[in-house]
This record gives structure tokens, sequence and C-alpha cells, in this order.
């Protein structure tokens, strides 16, 4: 009977199964998965999209990757596995290539499906689309920047399986080209994306007119000064722009700039709420309160899933809350090159005739210069987080010769001493021990001065600026020079030196080229602005020639736009020890080259445009080579 | 007797594993030379100048790069076959033919490349005295009309090894000085022989003149000359 039963139950089982919505039973909507339908519906998951699309925008200097902001020898990088960088003479033609077709793709593919979209409202929809081209612009503008002309796709496509792929293959656009589109974009989307200067981290009117006056600019310099070194051109424009052009981009750049200026795109202006200048400049970078500077940013949170570790990397290292900081080191150069208050150049005086000049404390040497050198540089005898840093290299005795240490804050004996004392500073420098300041400075922009910044388990959340306001004056004033305006050139600059502290305005016949050059170096320095500024003047393969730099020549030529810089120099303090003599206990400054620095820097020709690599050419054969590569 | 199947079992693996079916054969044919003009050998800046060589039937192409040695020689180790040479425009003190050179490689091969350079150096002589290195030299122009360019500098370097020129920063020269160029034809120039404290014994210094052409990045030198002090 049992028997039976069973068989009873698997007759009905097998009955019951076969009902006729099985179909409709199995087919689940996925409960990981979003269709295209159901993102397209909500504003804020095509909000998440687009944000997932901001997230992997480009910057060739970030705070994320400390090096990138260091570069071309503006400072000494204090990590033993860096030095190499120091050791050798210049860099491969594929260095800071960049060819990312997929995110160009994903841009055009969001653009195709959210003006697909039927249940956004138009304003939500006009608004997303805007930004996406926003985003789309700039990486063509990162890619014209680092490659030249490239294939300007616009549209998703496809790939039909026919076994020939050759629809897909686009030869590369001219330079000019590619800069027209970014220009003309920026033109269109100035009136849709929202006028308010409180939006920081997604695309508004403001960003957009930076970008435009920015790449105007690029491209007006390119033209002017490519036609010093016509080898970096290719026949077919994809490479060079005609020297014919650079008015119309100068004064595209000029009208973009001042747009900002005048308000057009909201109340944006100088930072200026602090009363210490310096402490103001290097607020600049990470006050995120109603900080009007700020026009396009790259913005953290701690405790929200997104930090960098900038602060960790780069925090003195005497006092810093993880064993490790102090990476970037600026060079000897770049902190020589702030001027006095009275706007002339000045070397560092550390010696007269060949005497030593005695300082009666740490930071007198400093003393007296542009504000934007203590906001940018921590210099020995400053602060940071309200910690005095400690960096000195030694004692000079009355003989003139050095009792120093090889680890941080070692003590020795002194002649005529009894007991130790320490003869070194905590933060080095100390020749090729990683982490001190091996220059005799540390990096002060974008440090994050809060509890916690400088710990892995916290991190910092200082924002990273892509455009900001003094850079919009920096470039209304290069295009006012170039297109003969030196008083309005003169006006934007004496706003920016102002601010600095610098009593002496330029006159419009103060205004010249080294001017200009001098004024976004330091200005805009490790902000990732400073290496195709040097491309597109063709000074990088003038100051980068290869040749190392003699200490004669180091404290010459200070706001030369053809200084070499082909490797960074250091200038350490002392402390003299002589009792009885009235400078005993006083400070005193040698300038010197680090012992790992051997190499000097060349950039070739080749250089000047990234290299496309042999298996993007193998794919595409319409492609065409970079100059002298 | 189970290990000894297990021992066996290997040896087969081992044996059919090794098999010949899937190696290559090493490169096996030498193709050196040098690059010429008129016979003469042209000296350039040691690793700065090269030409590309490809060889077809092996899936994606790839160039193989071939450098110019700082006399003038290059030399490569290749599998024989089929290849194309090319100079990249813009490579190089000299303009190659723009045409490519088709070729067969099986075993050694020895072949001259004639280019012509913008300028030759002629008569050059080096001679020191008392710490002090001096050349003189003529420059010739080679291209001339539209093509032809001036002369940015003529520079005699001078370095402690063997390996001369003004590319490769200090390990490259330890001093160099521009001629006054107002007479091509009659250049002189001298050098001071900086004091090395490293090495203040070394009784031989090297030495070559090398002439920068306008637009051109790649310098014509003369061959290395060793002075002994």
């Amino acid at each position: 009977m049992k028997k039976h039963i069973y068989l009873l139950l698997i007759a009905s089982v097998a009955i019951w199964s076969c009902s006729k919505n099985d179909e409709e039973f199995l087919d689940r909507p996925s409960t990981s998965i979003l269709t295209q339908e159901q993102i397209f519906s909500d504003p804020k998951t095509t909000l998440s999209v687009l944000a997932d699309l901001y997230n992997r925008y480009y910057d060739f200097g970030t705070v994320e990757d400390w090096a990138s902001l260091a570069g071309f020898n503006v400072a000494y990088w204090s990590e033993a596995g860096r030095y190499p960088e120091f050791q050798n003479d210049g860099w491969g033609y594929g260095a800071w290539g960049t060819w990312d077709y997929a995110y160009i793709r994903e841009i055009n593919l969001f653009l195709e499906r959210c003006s697909e979209a039927t249940e956004l409202t138009e304003e939500d929809k006009t608004r997303f689309l805007a930004e996406a081209r926003f985003l789309r612009a700039s990486y063509y503008f990162e890619m014209v920047k680092r490659m030249g002309g490239v294939p300007l796709i616009l549209e998703s496509e496809t790939y039909d399986f026919s076994g020939d792929a050759s629809y897909l293959q686009h030869p590369r656009e001219t330079e000019a080209a590619i800069y027209d589109f970014v220009i003309s974009e920026a033109e269109a989307l100035k009136d849709i994306l929202p006028n308010d200067a409180n939006t920081k981290s997604r695309a508004t009117k403001g960003a957009v007119l930076a970008m435009q006056a920015r790449a105007a600019l690029y491209a007006a310099s390119i033209a002017k000064y490519g036609a010093t070194t016509p080898q970096v051109s290719l026949p077919g424009g994809e490479v060079g722009i005609p020297a014919s052009r650079a008015n119309e981009y100068y004064t595209k750049a000029l009208e973009a700039s001042e747009a900002i200026i005048n308000g057009e795109a909201g109340g944006y202006g100088l930072y200026t709420k602090k009363p210490d200048l310096s402490e103001n400049f290097s607020s600049i970078f990470y006050d995120k309160a109603n900080n009007p500077e700020a026009i396009f940013v790259e913005d953290y949170l701690v405790g929200g899933g997104k930090t960098h570790g900038y602060t960790i990397v780069n925090q003195p290292r005497f006092g810093a809350e993880e064993e490790e900081g102090g990476r970037i080191n600026p060079s000897l150069q770049f902190v020589q090159s702030f001027e006095l208050l009275d706007g002339t150049y000045a070397p560092l005086e550390n010696e007269v005739g060949d005497a030593p000049v005695y300082f009666d404390n740490i930071g007198d040497i400093f003393q007296g210069r542009d504000a934007r050198l203590a906001g940018t540089v921590i210099l020995p005898g400053s602060k940071f987080k309200s910690t005095d840093v400690d960096i000195w290299a030694g004692v000079v005795l009355a003989d003139g010769s050095v009792v120093s240490g090889d680890s941080r804050g070692q003590q020795k004996e002194l002649p005529g001493m009894t007991g130790q004392v320490q003869v070194v500073g905590f933060d080095g420098p100390i020749d090729g021990l990683e982490f001190t300041a091996q220059t005799g400075f540390y990096i002060r922009k974008y440090q994050d001065p809060a509890t916690g910044s400088g710990r892995r388990g916290t991190q910092s959340d200082v924002w990273f600026i892509r455009y900001r306001y003094a850079e919009v004056l920096l470039n209304a004033a290069e295009a006012a020079f170039e297109l003969n305006q030196p008083e309005l050139a003169a006006d934007y600059l004496n706003d920016v030196r102002e601010r600095a502290g610098l009593t002496v305005p330029l006159t419009a016949a103060d205004v010249t080229f080294d001017k200009i050059v001098h004024e976004r170096y330091v200005e805009l320095a490790f902000e990732g602005l400073h290496f195709f500024d040097l491309k597109r003047w063709r000074l990088a393969h003038v100051i980068l020639d290869g040749n190392p730099i003699s200490p004669e020549e180091v404290t010459e030529n200070i706001g030369v736009a053809t200084k070499r810089e082909t490797q960074p120099y250091n200038i350490w303090p002392y402390k003299y020890y002589n009792p009885g003599d009235a400078n005993d206990g006083k400070w005193l400054y040698r300038i010197n080259r680090l012992s790992r620095i051997t190499g000097s820097d060349r950039f070739r020709l080749g250089n000047y445009y990234s290299e496309i690599g042999q298996g993007l050419i193998n794919n595409n054969p319409k492609l065409v080579r970079n100059p002298n590569q | 007797m189970k290990v000894k199947f297990y021992i066996l079992a290997l040896l087969v693996l081992a044996v059919s594993a090794s098999c010949e079916l899937d190696n290559f054969n090493e490169p096996d044919a030498d193709f050196t030379g040098n690059i010429v003009y008129e016979g003469q050998a042209i000296p350039v800046a040691r690793n700065q100048v090269r030409f590309e060589l490809w060889q077809s039937g092996y899936g994606s192409p790839a160039p193989i790069d071939v450098a110019i040695a700082q006399d003038g020689s290059f030399s490569s180790r290749l599998f024989s076959g089929d290849y194309k040479l090319i100079f990249l425009p813009g490579e190089g003190p000299f303009r190659a033919s723009s045409d490519t050179l088709y070729f067969n490689l099986s075993g050694n091969k020895t072949m001259d490349l004639n280019v012509t350079p913008y300028y030759m150096i002629r008569g050059a002589q080096f001679s020191q005295s008392s710490g002090t290195v001096s050349g003189t030299c003529g420059v010739d122009q080679i291209i001339t009309g539209t093509n032809g360019r001036a002369v940015e500098r003529v520079t005699l370097v001078i370095n402690r090894t063997q390996f001369v020129d003004t590319n490769s920063g200090g390990e490259g020269s330890i001093a160099q000085v521009d001629a006054d160029l107002s007479d091509l034809n009659n250049l002189s120039m001298s050098v001071d022989i900086p004091e090395d404290a490293k090495k203040p014994d070394q009784d031989y210094i090297f030495a070559r003149i090398g002439v920068k052409v306008e637009g051109i990045e790649d310098m014509i030198y003369t061959p290395v000359e060793k002075l002994n002090l």
C-alpha cells in the first residue's frame, strides 16, 4: 500500500508542475541588476551613473597621486624607491599617454540612453545631458593636451561581427579641431548648466567657462609658440596649430575669462578670508566652506568613503601621525623664485663674498618674500598643525667643518662640551634618508591641517581644485598680454599679486612674457598645470636640456623663463657653534646638490606629444604616429 | 612497484613535454654596418639615433629598434627572414631616403646605409696643453637649398670616459664649450679640464666636436679622440 502512496505523490507532483504559468513563474526581475529603463526612470539612479563618470575624470596631477603634482624637478622626492627618477636622463615617449575610448563610449552611451528616457523631468534631463557633455569635452581636452589630435567619437559604435572592422577605424582629427570641439561644447553648455558658484563638484557655468578659457589659451599658445619648433608638427595638422589662429584663440580665452571675472557665472572671487596672507593662501586649498575661489573640484569626505592620503605621504616626519611623510621636497630653485615684497628677484642670501651670513632665527633668510612662499612650502622654522618642524642639517664649528648625524635628531658630543647634544633636526635633512626634508623644505599646499588627516585609518578629505579663480585671472592676463593690452594684463596680474602681499603693483611696461611665466609658476605650482605650461610655450626642451646644473648658475637668472630645471638643489640650515663668538648659536645656510641626484632630465622633442602605442596603430592603421618618435 | 610506476609516468611526461615542436630557434643572424656618407661613417651621440626594422609574417607587427653607436655603426642579432628598414622622419642629423628598404636576411649580413648629413666636420684636430683641450675644425654644408639648415652651434665636448656627447648630461661630458661661428671653415675652441676629486690622477681624456643644426635634435660629431695628458 505504501508503494501506491508514493506513486500517487509522484504522479501528482508531475501533474502540478505542468501548469500553464511556467514561463510567468520563472520570469522574475533580477534583484541585483538594474535595467536601463529602471535606471533612467529615476533621477537618483541616473545621477549615480553620472557620478561614476565624474569619478573617472582624468587629472594629470591629483592629490591621490602625490608624484603627479611634483614632477619636472620643481621638487625632490624623498622616498627611497623614487630616487631613480633623479638618476635617469629623461622620459620614454609613451609617458603621460592616455587613450581611454571606453570612457568616451560610456559617456556617449549615457547621452544616448538618457536622452531617450521618458520618465525624467525635462529639467533633470537637460542638466544630466549637459554634465555628461562637459565630462566628454573635458576628456577630449585632456587627450589633446597629451596626445595631440585624436579621433573624435561622439556616438557609441557597435561591431557587427562581419569580420571587417574597418568602419570602426577613425583617423585622427587635427589638434586644432579637438580644441575647437572643446571650445564650442563649452559655448553650447554655458547657458544650460546651472549658474551657481556654490556648486563646486558638479559642472556649472563657471566650470565650463574656466575650461573654455584654459583650452583657448592652450590652443593659442601652441599656435604662437609652436612656430619656434616647426619639427613638432605633422603635415596633416594632427599635431601643431597654424600660427595664424593664435589671435582668434587668445581673444576667445580673454572673453571666457572675463565672463567669469565680470560675475556672469556667479559670485567667484579671490579667497581673502584670513589676515595672515600665507595662511590665507594655504587655506584656499583646504577651506571648503563658502570658498569663492574654487570653481570646479574633485571633492572628498571623511566618513563618506572617499578620502585620499596626500597628507599621510607629505606630512612633516617629526610628529607625523604615521611613520612616514615628507615626500615632496620643493627645490631651492622654486623657493628662491618667490619675489621680495617689492617685486624684485633675489637669491637667498646665504653668503656675502665667501663669508657665510649668520641669522638670529632659523627662518629669517626667508623673510620679506611673497606670502605665497610660506603658503606653498613648509619652511624651516615654521609650523604645521601647530607643531614646529625641526629642519636643520647639523652644527658648523669655528673652522667651518660640520658635525651632523645620520639618523633623525641624533645626539653627539661637540668639542669643548661635556655630554651629548642634538646635532641634526628630527626632520633631517639627511642626505638619502627618505621622508626627511632633503631639500630643506616640505610641501604645504594641499596638506590638511585637520587632526587625523595623516592617519591611514582616517585620511584626508581636502578637495582637489581643478579650476580656480586665480588661474582664470592669470589666463586673462596672459591672453591680454598676447593681444597687446599690457595695461589690462597688469591689472589682472596685480589682483593676484596683491593678495600675495606684493607691495609694488606692476605697470603695463613691467608685463613681459617672463613675468607671465613666473606668475603662473609660483601661483599654480603643485597643481598639475606646470607641465602643460612648459609644453604649450615649447619651453620644455629648453629648460630640460639634459645638462646638469652647476652650483654657480643655480642662483642666477631667477625669474627668467628659460632657466634650466634639470635637477633640484637644496639649501640646508646649520647651527653655528663657537662659544665666545658673537655668532654662536646663530644660523647659516649652505647650498648643495643631493648625492642621489646623478642624472639630469632631458625632454626630447618626441616627448611633446605622447606616443600612440604600436598596438593601437596595428588595430587602426589610420592613426598617424606623433612626430620625432 | 607503485612508486616505480609514477617514476615511469614522470619520465614519459618529461620526455614528451620537452619535444622540439614548439621551440623557436634562437636568432641566428647578425645584421651589422654603418651609416655612411660617401663611404665615411657618420658619428652621432650614443643611443640617440635609431632606425626601425620590421619583419613580416609574425602576427601583429612591431618594430625592432636599432640604435646607432657613437662611431656610426650598428649591429643587431635577428632571426633570418624578410625585413624592411625605415628611418623615422626627424631622426638623426641627416636626411635618409624616405623610401623603405627591403632586404632578406639569411645568415650574417653587413650593409652600409647611405644618408645625407646636413653638415660634415672636416679636418678636426685636437690638442691639449696645461689643463686645456683645444680643437679646430671646419664645417662643410652638404644639404643646401630649400632643405638646408643653418648651424646652431659647434661644441667641443670632453669627458673622462670614452662616451662623449652633449646629450647624456653628466654621463656624456664633464665640460663643453661653443665655438664662435663667424667663419665656418675655420673654427677653434678650447675648454679647461675641470678638476675631479674622484679621479685626480687620470692621465688621459676623451674629446670630440659636435655640430648642432637648427631645428634638428640629434647632433653630428667627429670620432672620439683620446688625448694623453
